[in-house]
């Protein structure tokens, strides 16, 4: 999984049947220092996080599927959680 | 998934036979701020989108599922064309 902050919203009419009522958040990938790492993408969200927020990414097809909950979705990237804190000792 | 724009389209007469009838676009992947990402890739069409339109597309072998039960061979797909989006 990846460490991501939400950073904006998508809104898409016109889409495959699989993403209604679903939410598309574009994420930024983060290093552990909270630097931004590679490109923004867009995640579908399952757990009802917002912009600003610091959240888990799944990136990989099936598991991601599983977070939105419908079997068959052409979905490759979920947000399963929003981060209350991380340690590093 | 990730934004792109469409900028041209792919046509090939000898194919893959579940290839067949399936549009295929050259995407270019966006940043938020619109400007390229990488490189351009070939996506298969599955939305209705066009050359100029701003979508966003789906990697791995989940690009093939909207043409369930036909399987194409394919790695990338577009799944929507986007109205706009929002930066927090």
């Amino acid at each position: 999984m990846q460490i991501a902050k939400v950073i904006g919203t998508v809104v898409s009419t016109q889409k495959n049947r699989k993403f209604e009522g679903a939410k598309l958040m574009l994420v930024q990938p983060l290093n552990i220092d909270d630097t931004p790492r590679g490109n923004a993408l867009l995640a579908v969200d399952g757990v009802g996080a917002g912009v600003d927020e610091k959240v888990l990414v799944v990136l990989e097809g099936r598991a991601a599927g599983e977070a939105l909950g419908r079997k068959g979705a052409p979905v490759d990237a979920a947000i399963i959680g929003i981060i209350d804190t991380i340690t590093i000792d | 998934m990730q934004l792109a724009r469409v900028i041209g389209d792919v046509v090939m007469s000898h194919k893959d036979e579940n290839l067949a009838g399936i549009k295929l676009l050259l995407v270019q992947p966006l940043t938020p701020e619109r400007e390229p990402a990488g490189r351009p890739l070939v996506a298969v069409d599955s939305v209705g989108a066009g050359v100029g339109e701003e979508v966003f597309f789906v990697r791995g072998k989940e690009a093939s599922f909207p043409f369930y039960p036909a399987e194409p061979p394919v790695d990338a797909g577009i799944v929507g064309i986007v109205d706009r989006w929002d930066l927090g």
